[in-house]
């Protein structure tokens, strides 16, 4: 190994520890005895579920985990099957003000949340949506919506127009090349996108705790927050809350890793 | 199998470009028509109106003598192949050949009849259960025709289909095309760049250029008689010497002046031409100019270069008091060397008059 390489080695050791090591603590006193949480570190002795055990029995943590993959998997169903729809048009089809509309979508995304949190729970106090799904997946589409039309625009953009021409000399409606040929092909794209919106709807948090009223309805990240009691804060329970709300998703994430790098720097590097 | 027509059609994008203005063109049935032209010629923007994938601006586009002008691609049954073969690329090459017959709900042991016949034909029946990326260029090539083959369509469009392959191949490729196309009979639009392609392949050639049709005719016609200076340059390698001058007439005498020399025009087709006074340009093909002994031509000059390709040789040769430079290509001899004087004869039967206002050859009308 030369010493260039070994120098490299050891930043990316670094700073891989450094990103690593409050997900290591996490882990590890979650499997720690609350006798000994606050204890010096070091290997605990004897590693317990103790805290898993209260999550699920002493407390209801199946609710906010059903509610989260509910919320957060039609919000990201919904958005990309309707951003794909949107994307397509504003990549093929030619009308007017095209530019206008991208910048539009755009710019709904740049109101920071706390802005429209009270304008958003008004109208939803109307709609009589307060502490239900579509309350919650509403407000997150509003979100998501740009990020996956800005996502998909730009994976739509590579794929050669030339495909659905052929397709079309070949006798396909406009459904059937996009199902058969730009569908297939953007594919890639689509997971990257939707794994990005899911990601994102999963930790969302201001939204989740302003819409619901009551534990029915709170979502991973409220339901953890709101873990702490009058007079102690459970951190044991919080930390193994925080593994099982981790865990998944980190899951998905390592299993789709090559094509989110892929999806991310497509557009970069032309292949 | 089909005619198709385009009459008076243009192409006027929303920037204000016009692509293609006032288009009239028939192309009979089985007829093998070359569009041929410079980049940005308007070529390849015919082929997609007459395709559907461009709507016309103006004018009407026939195609078995019905109006398609505002029918869509899918509609017009026609099959094209691409300068990037766009071949599907998550399909197999069987699913690729599939792909318009399922779209036309044809029974599977039919679309499979087809597709092995299709694939026996072109010699890629191996290939059926590859994907596109596991081909080289000249079999993608082959699988873009034959998705074009199998649908038997009323006529095939073919965007510069041979342009990504390379030299050897291609010249094999042209001649297996030519051969397809009188084993179909098809009618076939075939759009290149490359003079030598279109003259090889054709039926008959139509040469653009700025969007307009410049001649429409035969390939020897046109090499033959050049209906303007662009097709007289465009057309032929290398590319005919053109001379501006002026023609006088002194008695009986016709001369033909131009900066570097003066030819008496007795017995050429320029005696017949009626054009008087005014300014013109000579036209004379490389091929036409032959190399004598000093004093012995129309004309002395100074070899400055000089290309030898094995079968002929050009030489670039400055002749006059301009040093006006004249291109002459010659069979393979003794060969010159630059800084020798020569002198040149021009054929007097083979010269070309063009207008110099309208660059319109003067001896077809």
């Amino acid at each position: 190994m030369t010493r260039r390489s070994w120098r490299w080695s050891l930043v990316t050791a670094v700073i891989v520890s450094a990103v690593l090591f409050p997900l290591g603590w996490a882990v590890l006193s979650s499997l720690t005895p609350e006798s000994r949480l606050f204890q010096a570190p070091g290997l605990p002795r004897a590693l317990v579920l103790d805290h898993y055990r209260a999550l699920f029995d002493a407390r209801d943590f199946w609710t906010p985990i059903r509610n989260s993959i509910i919320v957060a998997g039609s919000t990201t169903v919904l958005s990309v099957t309707f951003g794909t729809a949107c994307a397509y048009a504003l990549v093929r089809l030619r009308f007017r003000g095209k530019a206008l509309v991208l910048a539009f979508v755009l710019a709904v995304s740049m109101f920071p949340q706390i802005s429209i949190v009270s304008p958003l729970y008004l109208v939803l106090r109307e709609l009589r949506l307060l502490d239900t799904y579509p309350g919650l997946v509403l407000p997150y589409l509003t979100f998501a919506m740009p990020l996956t039309i800005w996502m998909l625009v730009g994976f739509l953009r590579q794929l050669p127009a030339e495909l659905e021409d052929a397709a079309f000399m070949d006798g396909a409606g406009r459904w059937r090349t996009a199902w058969d040929v730009l569908l297939p092909l953007a594919a890639p794209g689509l997971a990257t996108t939707a794994i990005l919106t899911f990601l994102y709807c999963w930790n969302e948090f201001l939204f989740a705790l302003s819409f619901a009223l009551g534990p029915d309805s709170y979502t991973v990240p409220v339901a953890i927050a709101l873990f702490r009691g009058q007079y102690q804060v459970p951190w044991g329970e919080i930390l193994a809350a925080a593994v099982v709300a981790t865990a998944p998703v980190a899951a998905i994430v390592l299993v789709a890793q090559r094509r989110i790098v892929a999806g991310l720097t497509a557009g970069a590097v032309k292949g | 199998m089909a005619t198709i027509s385009l009459e008076g059609v243009s192409k006027v994008y929303p920037n204000g470009h016009a692509a293609v203005r006032d288009v009239t063109l028939g192309i009979d049935d089985g007829e093998l028509l070359v569009l041929v032209g410079p980049s940005g010629s308007g070529k390849s923007t015919v082929l997609r109106l007459i395709a559907g994938l461009e709507t016309a601006s103006g004018g009407r586009i026939m195609i078995g003598g019905r109006d398609v002008t505002d029918v869509a691609p899918q509609e017009r049954d026609l099959a094209m192949v691409f300068q990037t073969y766009a071949l599907y690329p998550h399909k197999s090459v069987r699913e690729n050949l599939a792909f318009a017959l399922e779209v036309r709900r044809i029974p599977a042991a039919q679309i499979e009849e087809r597709v092995r016949a299709a694939a026996t034909g072109l010699g890629i029946e191996s290939l059926l259960d590859r994907k596109p990326a596991q081909l080289s260029g000249g079999q993608r090539q082959r699988v873009a025709l034959g998705r074009a083959i199998v649908r038997e369509p009323r006529a095939f469009l073919l965007d510069e289909p041979l342009s990504n392959l390379d030299p050897l191949l291609r010249a094999a490729t042209r001649a297996e095309l030519a051969l397809l196309h009188r084993r179909l009979g098809a009618t076939m639009v075939y759009v290149t760049h490359d003079q030598e392609e279109a003259m090889t392949l054709a039926t008959r050639m139509a040469v653009m250029n700025g969007g307009i049709l410049e001649q429409v005719a035969a390939p020897l016609e046109i090499f033959a008689r050049p209906a303007t200076t662009f097709v007289a340059q465009f057309v032929g390698t290398p590319s005919m010497n053109l001379w501006p001058g002026t023609w006088s007439r002194a008695g009986a005498a016709r001369r033909v002046m131009t900066a570097a020399f003066a030819l008496d025009a007795a017995g050429s087709a320029l005696a017949g031409a009626s054009h008087d006074g005014s300014g013109i340009v000579i036209g004379l093909r490389p091929h036409d100019i032959d190399v004598t002994p000093i004093g012995g031509g129309d004309v002395d000059g100074t070899v400055e270069l000089v290309e030898a390709l094995g079968a002929w040789t050009t030489m670039h040769v400055r002749v006059g008091a301009n040093r006006e430079l004249v291109r002459v290509a010659a069979l393979s001899g003794p060969a010159a060397r630059p800084g020798d004087r020569v002198g040149l004869r021009f054929r007097r039967d083979r010269l070309q008059v063009f207008d110099a206002a309208t660059e319109r050859n003067l001896l077809t009308l």
